[in-house]
């Protein structure tokens, strides 16, 4: 395992939390309570409906830990945890039956 | 009496951002054993995962610099993995907006996935919530999360043993997700933001520094956005 040095990691965690900080602080902190026109608050409405399922997608249909191969427990698991979300609206109902699925299917193909 | 249904809204907020620790001890361990391994210390470890506070993008740094990423790279990459903050943040804008500047600032620092899912579904069921209840409940969805992740990231670090593949937790994260999806599917302008924005980022995930996720976030609100354009016109022409 190569160590990297302490100059890179320190330039590296301090930029990250200045970064992600500002990010954050930027519209929040800076805007306030001015308003803010219609059009801009018609798309953030969906902000959350778009990020989310993108982030989730690739990592859907290209695992990481299986080297990105296509895998049917997780893809099953991801199936089921929507569905019973979409269902049931109860989203503790749909991470334990996606879970089952997972465990349950991993376990079964293994 | 405004201090009283603060207090149930901030506990409502707890109740709400509960499943999450399911996510935050298991991926904050993680993260620990991942660090230890990218040869960072305790002290670098616990200061990343305090400060940055978002474990994608910790995750993506930590991913790069074991790949002797130059440092430039590693940041712009991390940091775009975060931009969705600047979305949460322009997001939550006009419900939380008129807080005090220390409030808000307190808010910028808490500004994750969980705490803006949890938040934006209740302040749009809940319109008639006043700015302190909203700030209650925004703060109720974080405290579960926030200390359960620093110290499974300190127990990860610590232990720095090695979590069996087999356990596949690299699914609790979409799996969690998902789940939230669900119940966000109220509109047909959600489905439809919901659906253009997967297309798109599997279209874009060859795109390098995670800037398909971007791209695929903004056409998925673009599309939400027409899509209530042309059913409010609908409805208007009806």
């Amino acid at each position: 395992m190569t160590h990297p040095d302490p100059v890179t990691i320190w330039t590296i965690i301090i930029g990250l939390a200045i970064g992600s900080y500002a990010l954050r602080f930027v519209f929040i902190g800076l805007v306030g309570d001015c308003p803010m026109p219609p059009w801009l608050l018609r798309h953030l409405r969906y902000t959350a409906v778009a990020i989310l399922p993108a982030l989730i997608a690739p990592l859907v249909v290209w695992p990481t830990a299986t080297d990105g191969q296509p895998d049917i427990p997780r893809m099953a698991a991801a199936g089921v945890a929507l569905v019973v979300g979409l269902m049931t609206k109860n989203v503790l109902a749909a991470i334990f039956s996606g879970a089952a699925t997972l465990y349950g299917l991993l376990y079964l193909l293994a | 009496m405004a201090d009283t249904t603060s207090k149930s809204y901030y506990w409502k907020g707890f109740r709400d951002g509960s499943p999450f620790i399911f996510v935050a001890i298991p991926f904050g361990t993680l993260f620990g054993v991942f660090a230890t391994e990218a040869g960072l210390n305790i002290v670098q470890t616990m200061t990343l995962t305090s400060t940055v506070f978002a474990g994608a993008a910790q995750f993506a740094a930590l991913q790069l610099l074991q790949d002797q990423t130059p440092t430039a790279i590693i940041l712009i990459s991390a940091l775009a993995v975060n931009l969705r903050m600047a979305m949460y943040s322009a997001s939550l804008t006009p419900f939380l907006g008129a807080a005090p500047l220390w409030q808000r600032a307190f808010a910028a620092y808490l500004t994750v996935d969980q705490s803006y899912a949890c938040s934006i579904v209740q302040f749009e069921k809940e319109p008639k919530m006043i700015v302190p209840q909203r700030m209650a409940y925004f703060v109720g969805s974080v405290t579960p999360i926030t200390p359960l992740w620093i110290l499974a990231t300190y127990l990860g670090a610590v232990l720095g043993t090695r979590i069996p593949e087999s356990w596949a937790l690299d699914f609790a994260l979409p799996i969690t997700f998902l789940a939230m999806i669900g119940p966000m599917m109220r509109t047909l302008p959600h489905v439809v933001a919901a659906l253009v924005a997967i297309v798109v980022s599997l279209l874009t995930v060859g795109i390098p520094y995670n800037l398909g996720l971007l791209i695929a976030g903004c056409a998925g609100m673009i599309a939400g956005a027409q899509v209530e354009l042309i059913a409010q016109r609908r409805k208007a022409d009806a």
